[in-house]
């Protein structure tokens, strides 16, 4: 027994200062001092303050502005200091009948727009955080902002094309908008 | 499927290959206590270690005391995560002032961090401060991997050694993963995550003013806090080494922690890398190198096909949502849309393959057959690929049972690596299979059975069961993955899962150990004409089915009532 009582403890110590202090200590000192914006959450600063971050989605609902994929965390959508998700099985009613009011306020926002409604712009996102659309539900509501903040449909157009990111080197993931740069870029669209 | 999700897979499947075998070979060299290319500067750090701990580089011990150093160890890493969880709200490093976490989720979270399950019922950025994410969490990330691997170290040392009593020490071992491989394969990625968008500071959250602004229950709020913190520090580890428990509630779906495609990408390659890389160990140290390879082709055989289905199901629209008016109406529901459907599906069957459990999208939304993959690749007993060290051993289990049953088919004894397997070597293998399958059937039962149980059910009818089956199916087998709509939280789950936990550790770890120890002691037979060769596609075929019928006997029954009853009454 006392054979295993002096390594058994002083492993743990020695461990414990060795992967649970110095190891992050050096990371965010590497990180800090050749990412310091990465490092710091990729914040957008406006006027001496912080506007979000470009890897963070927000809550948008006004005509005016694109909106992003509906957002399960509480008390409020797009909370970033509580990420989560709605955990709602694939033939749960209440997720059907989420989608179903959800298409219902794309419809009532946008009359006369019958095209079929992106899949992304109605389901929940696993993080509620998500900052992107797909762009087939960035091209979905052109017509609704350009006629809400009456400007030409094809200067909107135009905008959200130069927003659509392809996927990364050309391989990894999906073509996508980032719905707050793209917001942020319509407010100085003139 | 498009082409390009194709060429990710392909590209996935040649990198992972590519960094296992140097990966592999290099560990070899480590755990035989042989100079590497990192000795120069890592061995004055092991030399210290040892001295400071009062033990000799070649100390060797018998299987009952290696077990019980592991134990020990594992043991008191539980009372200190346990502990530091209690006393969060006194303690420094805690920019958010959190509270003390609640006892049952103190063992629960402190249960799954020194099994390497890292199941979550904790919130993350609601419920950990900096310091217990990093001297309680990061650390057992570190040394609940490095004890896996040491445990799979000994059991090759019991194939390799002939008549001797001994099999390693557990403290050399310990400690020449954790610095020579984990530490260092960490600190790069961890780099490399932060140059992808991963946070990594000790800054408190920061309120940040949002555009539009949005309103809760009690008004306008005009501003967000973001949750901060030293995440790609475990972010790194939490996928190296098979733990998988998140920094923030939505774990690898979240944008801090997993920022882009490209670092999805590189999380992916990094929970496998290591689980595959000790198949080319095992062969390297047990002299054949055509046996770790048989291993890893096994592997790839029953990933392969179930990856296959995930991506089938859930790039189909739910039909469900049918006529509703949506476009092609892939299943977008808890998922990112910069991962997309293929990113999604090859995470979550990688995740469960590995006994890692992290998740880039909410399983619990996956379509029915699509839930169903990851929830059997748990149920095979976490073989494939599996935790580091405790899959390839697991698979090495099941290596056993498949010599023994050709053996029956031939009439002679069956024997595995020149080690003859006779009834003490099935007993402990069939131990190390019955346990956790008996932890996982039988917690449910006991769950469906009980109103503490069934309360926890999130979504309804056959879909609510899948929920309590997967749950102890990723406990029961150390994967820490989740449904995470089912209630997790409560006293009855916390504490079942907890025990669950435990039971599929240490019931599998001591078995291992003892036929270690037993198969140490043996003669080395020399191979003959008769001697079945374990190197063939014949054997990978055999490993194969075996692993696949007794997965499929054991667990259909339970998964024809939830998954497969949900699918049959969607597409009915």
């Amino acid at each position: 027994m006392p054979s295993i009582l002096r390594p058994c403890l002083v492993s743990f110590v020695l461990l414990s200062g060795l992967t649970g202090v110095l190891y992050p200590a050096a990371v965010t000192g590497v990180a800090q001092a050749a990412f310091p914006s990465k490092a710091n959450g990729s914040l957008i600063l406006q006027d001496g303050k912080l506007a979000g971050s470009s890897l963070l989605g927000q809550p948008f609902a006004d005509s005016k502005y694109f909106w992003g994929r509906p957002s399960a965390t509480g008390p409020f959508p797009y909370n970033a200091g509580s990420s989560s998700a709605s955990n709602l099985g694939p033939s749960n009613p209440a997720l059907v009948d989420a989608v179903k009011g959800r298409i219902a306020a794309l419809r009532a926002a946008d009359p006369g727009n019958d095209a079929p409604v992106p899949v992304d712009l109605v389901t929940t996102s696993a993080s509620g955080l998500d900052p992107h659309v797909s762009p087939a539900a960035a091209r979905y509501q052109i017509g609704r902002v350009a006629k809400a903040r009456r400007l030409d449909e094809a200067k909107v157009r135009a905008l959200v094309d130069s927003k659509v990111e392809g996927p990364e080197l050309g391989l990894f993931g999906e073509p996508r908008v980032n719905v707050l740069a793209l917001n942020r870029a319509l407010d100085e669209l003139r | 499927m498009t082409g390009r999700d194709g060429l990710q897979i392909g590209l996935y499947l040649v990198a992972l290959l590519a960094l296992a075998w140097p990966l592999g070979t290099y560990m070899a060299r480590v755990y035989e206590g042989k100079d590497t290319f990192l000795s120069r500067a890592l061995g004055p750090v092991e030399r210290l270690f040892f001295r400071a701990m009062g033990v000799r580089a070649d100390d060797d011990t018998t299987w009952k005391d290696y077990a019980f150093a592991a134990i020990a160890f594992n043991a008191l890493g539980f009372f200190f995560v346990y502990a530091l969880q209690r006393l969060q709200g006194v303690l420094p490093l805690n920019p958010q002032h959190l509270p003390g976490v609640a006892p049952e989720l103190a063992f629960n979270t402190a249960s799954s961090f020194t099994t390497n399950t890292n199941w979550q019922s904790y919130g993350g950025e609601t419920t950990l401060g900096y310091l217990v994410q990093a001297l309680a969490l990061t650390v057992q990330n570190f040394v609940s991997a490095a004890t896996g691997m040491a445990v799979l170290v000994a059991l090759i040392r019991g194939f390799v050694r002939k008549e001797s009593s001994t099999i390693g020490c557990f403290w050399v071992d310990l400690v020449r993963g954790t610095v020579h491989v984990l530490v260092p394969l960490s600190f790069v990625f961890a780099i490399v995550l932060v140059a992808c968008g991963v946070v990594q500071t000790w800054s408190p959250y920061a309120a940040s003013s949002l555009l539009e602004g949005t309103t809760d229950a009690e008004g306008r709020i005009g501003e967000s806090l973001v949750a901060l913190g030293p995440a790609a520090s475990q972010v790194a580890i939490k996928n190296l080494g098979t733990n998988g428990g998140g920094f923030f509630n939505a774990n690898s779906a979240h944008p801090f922690e997993n920022p882009t495609a490209l670092s999805n990408f590189l999380v992916m390659l990094s929970i496998l890398v290591l689980p595959a890389a000790l198949c080319h160990t095992f062969g390297a140290m047990v002299g054949d190198k055509r046996q770790g390879w048989a291993l890893l082709a096994t592997m790839l055989a029953l990933f392969l096909p179930l990856l296959a289905v995930c991506l089938w199901q859930e790039g189909a629209p739910n039909p469900s949502l049918a006529g509703l008016g949506l476009d092609h109406a892939s299943n977008m529901e808890g998922k990112e849309v910069r991962f997309g459907i293929a990113s999604s599906a090859l995470y979550a069957t990688v995740t469960t393959a590995a006994s890692n459990g992290s998740v880039n999208a909410m399983h619990d939304s996956f379509s029915p057959l699509g839930g169903l993959v990851p929830m059997w690749l748990m149920q095979l007993g976490e073989i494939v690929f599996g935790g580091v060290g405790s899959g390839l051993y697991g698979m090495l289990m099941f290596a056993i049972i498949a010599v023994f049953v050709a053996g029956l088919m031939v009439g002679r004894t069956p024997e595995y690596l020149g080690k003859k397997i006779e009834a003490y070597e099935m007993k402990m293998a069939s131990l190390t299979v019955l346990v956790p399958a008996a932890t996982v059937l039988v917690g449910t039962a006991i769950a469906v059975s009980c109103s503490a149980g069934r309360a926890g059910v999130a979504n309804p009818g056959p879909h609510g069961f899948s929920e309590i089956l997967y749950a102890f199916s990723s406990a029961g087998n150390n994967n820490g993955s989740a449904f995470g709509g089912l209630g997790a939280g409560s006293v009855f789950y916390t504490t079942a899962l907890g025990i669950a936990m435990w039971l599929a550790r240490f019931w599998i770890m001591v078995p291992v150990l003892a036929l270690a120890g037993g198969l140490a002691k043996k003669k080395m037979i020399p191979a003959s004409a008769g001697t079945l060769p374990t190197h063939r596609p014949l054997f990978v075929a055999m490993l194969t089915f075996v692993v696949v019928v007794v997965g499929a006997l054991t667990f259909i029954p339970a998964l024809a009532l939830g998954p497969v009853v949900e699918h049959l009454m969607q597409h009915g």
